[in-house]
């Protein structure tokens, strides 16, 4: 049958086989000339994957291909009749070349999950690259929602039936596709990195930008170039379409009091808001009647530059995505890439990275609490005392890696640096002695306090079906009583052999979704100790790297449990020195997908209590 | 009881403020402060936790990076680059320029750089290119106080170079093993 590199069940195959006859296809190339044999469909016409070298010698693509016309009937049967019911990721990449009679196409690509754990289920949608057209999937899919968004501002894949089918990271007017293979930034220099200008016969250093002036980077598309908006001083313009949208959206026609209504915007400058995060609410009174969020204001092209950089390059890179999780981040790359090569990682090495994981998890969390404790208006001392400890834990992460926040440390087969002698004594004593008095400490005060709890006890509170359906993760999806931790449901590294429980909450209120983040504290607290006591002698790399090192051809998903939910690095590799396709499945942005629905109808000051308790990241959501 | 627990957060609050002069008593009486300018990583349990930069300052780790400098060889007096270029390869923000030295006759390369500039205002102190260099020559620095009124622009080799001794200075135990694993003369011509 097929060779799949991922572990989708043979039974899934055989049931979506049994259901959908001759609609689904292993997405496994077929021998030059069988392509004719997959059926020509319609408007959206299928054509088999992708580059020219993929097609010759790529054997490791993943799951199935699906027409188009059968996405939402397939999607369907996998939620409701398999139980794949978390589409965790969604996704798209160019194949701007046409492979003998193939047509160039863009390959939409979802992935999805069981609750009770396991692989992921893989499906391909291809769609012709002028005028792409798909169903949208966010009707019934609500985690879709941002993904379809991005894939249409990234790849112009026009979704049909999307509610709100707006650029979500680009401006609007924003000329072009950005991540389609043939579109070059401002500064282009060349497709792929290492630059040939630095060596051997460059030295001819220049800054970028005296090649580009500022305001000749910037290209308008033709049609807003027409409109009367074409100047960065109108941009309220692309503004008045999000209000005209706002104003129109969830009227409550039987309102009592026919009172006027306005539009505040919260952010991007905000100090509740976590960086440049901007939600422009409709409000009645004080009442929320709708909210929409703004994002884009922190984007840095981090996928374009993804691609352009070799895959060693990345690591650096994927530290000022979560920039308070750096190790987590790092670590998610770096197992991805190891899927693809195939790598085993040294003992000591898989332990180390527990630990750092772990620390990762006990900073974040605690820092979450204390931020949240900022938001709701205990102003900084809250997030001072759990930046005490985390100050601790960065000199750790500081005398290992080098750095406090822009880590650098894990690579592909093992991590970059021993830990320095004494480093596990150092460790232990802050694990055993001062991190337990220090949370219990700060659990206490913030947790009995009754400011916190009126603010936060029955505030914005998600049910558990609706967290799964819109694709929430990590202490979010627990506080709504939903045990899923990818550290049990599909375990990475060694996390098989510790003892550690998945704790959850019912009510998935703001108050559940911090005091959860305490809780996971103590399990992370129980994982490090029995981590740092059994960490072995050895070596900390298998292999030996090199700068400009290829990765065989192949695509694969490797996701771990962030502290702040499922972190899950897609890539594609065409047997090159640089990711053909680098996507992130970013934690915060998809625990903002419920955002809008969480605050209909609460108080403005709850926004903020609601927001500060799912724990974002700008960082992570503009990417 | 109503309140307890804000009575219990603020007297948290009063209890960190006193502490800190509890401290200072403390540290009055036995003479010394808690902390002096080399001091480690003994954290205060009670008090304040501020190091008082830059009257205290911490030591740094062996590992802490920040900004390449390139070594100075001790014997030869001459930088060790050979302009092999890895380090050029490797910098994700493409912030090094690097032409190796050729013969004027033959147009052979020669080990050495003609030019190498690296542009630290771009530099993003990632590690990659002392950690990939396979001559030792380019090392991160422990030198974070670089504020400086103008953006300094490129940076040729020579104006970031840094002699061995210093190289030995901040990295003790890493300089001993290099030292005793590698044999002699293996550092450029």
């Amino acid at each position: 049958m097929v060779e799949m590199i991922n572990d989708m069940p043979a039974e899934v195959w055989r049931e979506l086989d049994a259901h959908f006859p001759g609609v689904l296809h292993p997405a496994q190339p077929p021998e030059r000339g069988d392509a004719a044999s997959y059926p020509q469909g319609g408007e959206h016409r299928m054509t088999h994957s992708v580059s020219r070298s993929v097609l010759q010698n790529r054997p490791r693509y993943e799951g199935v291909l699906v027409h188009a016309r059968h996405l939402l009937p397939v999607l369907r049967f996998l939620r409701d009749t398999l139980g794949y019911v978390m589409l965790s990721s969604l996704t798209a990449a160019d194949y701007p070349e046409a492979i003998g009679q193939l047509a160039p196409h863009i390959d939409v690509v979802y992935h999805l999950f069981r609750l009770e754990g396991g692989g992921y289920v893989v499906l391909h949608v291809h769609t012709s690259r002028d005028g792409a057209v798909l169903p949208s999937v966010t009707p019934e899919f609500p985690s879709a929602n941002l993904q379809e968004r991005e894939v249409y501002d990234m790849f112009g894949v026009q979704f049909e039936g999307h509610p709100d089918l707006r650029r979500l990271l680009m401006w609007e007017g924003f000329d072009g596709y950005p991540l389609r293979k043939d579109w070059r930034e401002a500064y282009y220099e060349e497709e792929h990195k290492p630059f040939r200008s630095r060596f051997p016969d460059g030295g001819n250093p220049l800054y970028a930008e005296e090649r580009t002036p500022y305001h000749a980077n910037i290209r308008y598309s033709q049609e807003f170039a027409d409109s009367p908006v074409q100047k960065e001083e109108d941009f309220s313009e692309a503004d008045a379409l999000l209000y005209a949208r706002m104003l129109s959206a969830d009227r409550d026609s039987d309102k009592p009091l026919k009172t006027e209504e306005m539009i505040l915007n919260m952010g991007p400058q905000h100090p509740s808001t976590h960086g440049v995060f901007r939600m422009a609410v409709r409000l009645d009174g004080e009442t929320v009647q709708h909210l929409e969020p703004v994002f884009g204001y922190l984007h840095r092209c981090h996928e374009k530059i993804g691609e352009r950089n070799t895959w060693l390059q990345n690591i650096p890179y994927t530290d000022r995505l979560d920039y308070i999780n750096g190790m987590t981040n790092n670590l998610a790359y770096c197992l991805a890439m190891e899927k693809l090569l195939g790598w085993e990682v040294p003992e000591r090495a898989e332990v180390i990275r527990i630990i750092m994981a772990e620390f990762s998890r006990v900073v974040n969390h605690v820092l979450a609490a204390g931020f949240f404790s900022n938001e709701i208006g205990m102003y900084f001392t809250g997030s001072l005392y759990a930046l005490e400890e985390r100050e601790l834990v960065l000199d750790l992460f500081e005398a290992a890696a080098g750095g406090r926040m822009m880590f650098n440390y894990m690579r592909p087969g093992g991590v970059a640096r021993d830990l320095p002698p004494g480093w596990i004594d150092r460790a232990k004593a802050l694990v055993h002695e001062r991190l337990p008095k220090k949370v219990k400490q700060m659990q206490s005060f913030l947790l009995d306090n009754e400011i916190v709890r009126a603010r936060s006890v029955d505030v914005g509170v998600l049910s558990a079906h609706e967290a799964v359906a819109s694709g929430v993760s990590g202490p979010v999806l627990r506080a709504c009583g939903v045990p899923y931790d990818v550290r049990r449901a599909e375990p990475y590294g060694i996390y098989d052999r510790f003892d550690f429980d998945v704790v959850t909450r019912e009510h998935g209120d703001a108050f559940d979704r911090v005091a959860l983040r305490f809780d996971e504290v103590w399990e992370s607290l129980r994982i490090l100790g029995q981590a740092l006591d059994a960490v072995p002698e050895g070596p900390i790399q298998s292999h030996r790297l090199s700068p400009k090192m290829l990765i065989p051809p192949g695509e694969t998903y490797a996701r771990i449990e962030a502290p702040k939910g499922e972190l899950g690095f897609y890539l594609v590799s065409d047997g090159g020195a640089n990711p053909y396709r680098y996507h992130i499945r970013a934690t915060s942005l998809l625990n903002l997908t419920p955002l809008s629905a969480l605050t209909r109808g609460v108080k403005i000051a709850d926004v903020v209590s609601i927001l500060g308790s799912i724990d974002l990241t700008m960082g992570e959501v503009d990417r | 009881m109503y309140g307890w627990g804000i009575i219990k957060t603020l007297g948290m609050t009063l209890y960190h403020f006193l502490m800190t002069y509890v401290e200072d008593f403390r540290a009055w009486i036995g003479g010394i402060r808690k902390r002096t300018a080399t001091s480690g990583q003994e954290e205060p349990s009670s008090g304040i936790f501020t190091i008082q930069y830059p009257n205290e300052r911490r030591d740094l780790p062996e590992n802490y990076r920040n900004l390449p400098f390139f070594v100075i060889d001790a014997k030869t007096s001459q930088l060790r680059c050979t302009a092999c270029g890895i380090c050029a390869q490797i910098c994700p923000v493409q912030c090094i320029w690097i032409e190796r030295a050729k013969e004027p006759e033959t147009g052979r390369p020669r080990r050495y750089p003609v030019t190498y500039y690296l542009d630290i205002s771009l530099c993003m102190s990632c590690g990659f290119c002392a950690e990939f260099c396979p001559f030792d020559a380019i090392k991160m620095d422990h030198d974070f106080e670089i504020a400086a009124y103008r953006r300094p622009g490129f940076v040729s080799a020579k104006d970031l170079a840094k002699p061995e001794s210093y190289d030995a200075k901040i990295h003790p135990s890493d300089y001993v093993s290099k030292a005793q694993s590698q044999p002699e003369g293996q550092t450029g011509e």
